[in-house]
């Protein structure tokens, strides 16, 4: 007998329907700033290739490494193609009490209400991913909560070949995530540190008030030779004790979400327009630039170097001398910009990039 | 575990209105034009080091 409806009994409901990854750039496809960064470890805890995707590291760390997002390296029973790379270049085997190397995604209260965390009614976590490396090794996921200071830790392991890690964490009813737009929940990913942090316990069993040593003890460094490499992909979080397959969305909506992070506009050819502008005098101009995605909250305008740009008024142009953020509704972003004087007030005129040049928007958590 | 290195900061303000708008800022080596909004992490940072006191805001000109 054919079926004429759905036998609701049937159906798992302890976890979430529609999107269920709670993570953005899971599969590291998308790299706004740039796909390949040398040398990182030295250097500030920031995002650099994949969107989304923090390297957070600090001590008198040595060791330097090579991050590549997209990758086309991904497990043949995956549903995806690209992974992360992650190759150490400097070995450091000398670690310091206060290093640490941690590959994190940080994730807005907004997105988290789901978990109920802080309430009777609260779930449980579940964090997957494909992952391999040059040979055996110990990391761990981290699970911590940055508007209550609690953590939760759980080694997993990685061989030479992929494969799928599910961790599922419990509930924690004590400490309610902020329905806002801060960070709120860290999915960190420790690959190195010093006794601060591995001097302890692991807390891997219930959410605690965090206590720095007991964050990422037994973990392997993944600086501890030149040969380490890691690749990591389809990560995902979501509410319940199951994981589910790695959700797919289309590029268009994979980059719009990350795009509420961070925006980069450059040119497809040699040069391009941003903005339409006007002449407030004949040095001082002002356009509005609005945006594909409204952004978390008004961000930091930067661009490359201001001899990439040219503001064009009627048949003249300038270089500027100066590109001011000068307010953002989170729609749109008044640019304020300085040049020669040039055109004369009133004049209608645009802002173009050139030389591979271009300007970023950073509302990054 | 935010850290960036702020080698200056600089307010400028709205030509028209003589309000001051945002900071100018060489952060890690880029400069950047960072709005006065909290939760902004430049801003945050900015801030942080401001009341820690090893970082100054020059006034604008």
């Amino acid at each position: 007998m054919a079926l004429t409806k759905v036998d609701t009994s049937m159906v798992e409901s302890s976890g979430a329907f529609g999107r269920r990854n709670i993570l953005i750039n899971g599969d590291f496809g998308i790299y706004q700033r740039a796909q390949q960064i040398t040398g990182i470890g030295a250097n500030a805890s920031t995002y650099y290739t994949a969107d989304r995707w923090k390297m957070d590291m600090g001590g008198s760390n040595s060791g330097r490494v090579t991050m590549t997002a997209g990758t086309e390296d991904a497990p043949t029973e995956s549903n995806v193609t690209t992974s992360l790379k992650l190759a150490c270049t400097t070995a450091d085997t000398s670690i310091g009490a206060g290093e640490y190397f941690i590959l994190v995604q940080q994730i807005e209260g907004f997105n988290l209400q789901q978990f109920k965390k802080g309430t009777s009614g609260a779930k449980q976590f579940t964090v997957s991913f494909f992952v391999k490396g040059n040979g055996s090794a110990t990391y761990v996921v981290e699970l911590y909560d940055n508007d209550n200071g609690r953590q939760i830790s759980k080694t997993f392991a990685v061989t030479s070949s992929w494969s799928k890690v599910e961790l599922t964490f419990p509930a924690d009813t004590t400490g309610a995530f902020g329905n806002d737009a801060n960070a709120s929940l860290n999915v960190a990913i420790w690959l190195h540190a010093g006794s601060d942090y591995t001097g302890g316990t692991l807390n891997s069993s219930a959410w605690a008030a965090q206590t720095p040593a007991n964050r990422a003890a037994g973990i392997s460094s993944f600086m501890s030779s030149t040969s380490n490499e890691l690749y990591i992909t389809a990560v995902q979080l979501e509410v319940g004790d199951t994981a589910t397959e790695f959700e797919i969305l289309s590029y268009p909506e994979r980059l719009a979400l990350c795009q509420r992070y961070f925006q980069i506009f450059k040119g497809f050819g040699t040069s391009s327009a941003v903005m339409n502008h006007h002449n407030r005098t004949t040095t001082q101009r002002y356009g509005c630039l609005n945006l594909p995605v409204s952004t978390r909250i008004s961000p930091t305008l930067g661009y490359s170097s201001l001899s990439d740009f040219i503001s064009f008024v009627a048949s003249t142009s300038a270089t500027p001398t100066a590109i001011v953020n000068q307010g953002s509704t989170g729609h749109s972003i008044e640019i304020y910009i300085t040049t020669a004087a040039n055109g004369t007030a009133g004049q209608a005129g645009w802002l173009r990039v050139a030389n591979g040049g271009y300007l970023t928007l950073d509302a990054e958590l | 575990m935010e850290k960036m290195n702020i080698s200056s900061a600089k307010y400028t303000k709205d030509v028209i209105s003589d309000e001051v708008c945002s900071i100018i800022a060489v952060i890690d080596g880029l400069t950047l034009s960072v709005p006065i909004a909290e939760g902004n992490r430049h801003y945050d940072e900015i801030k942080r080091q401001v009341d820690a006191g090893t970082l100054t805001i020059e006034e604008a000109d």
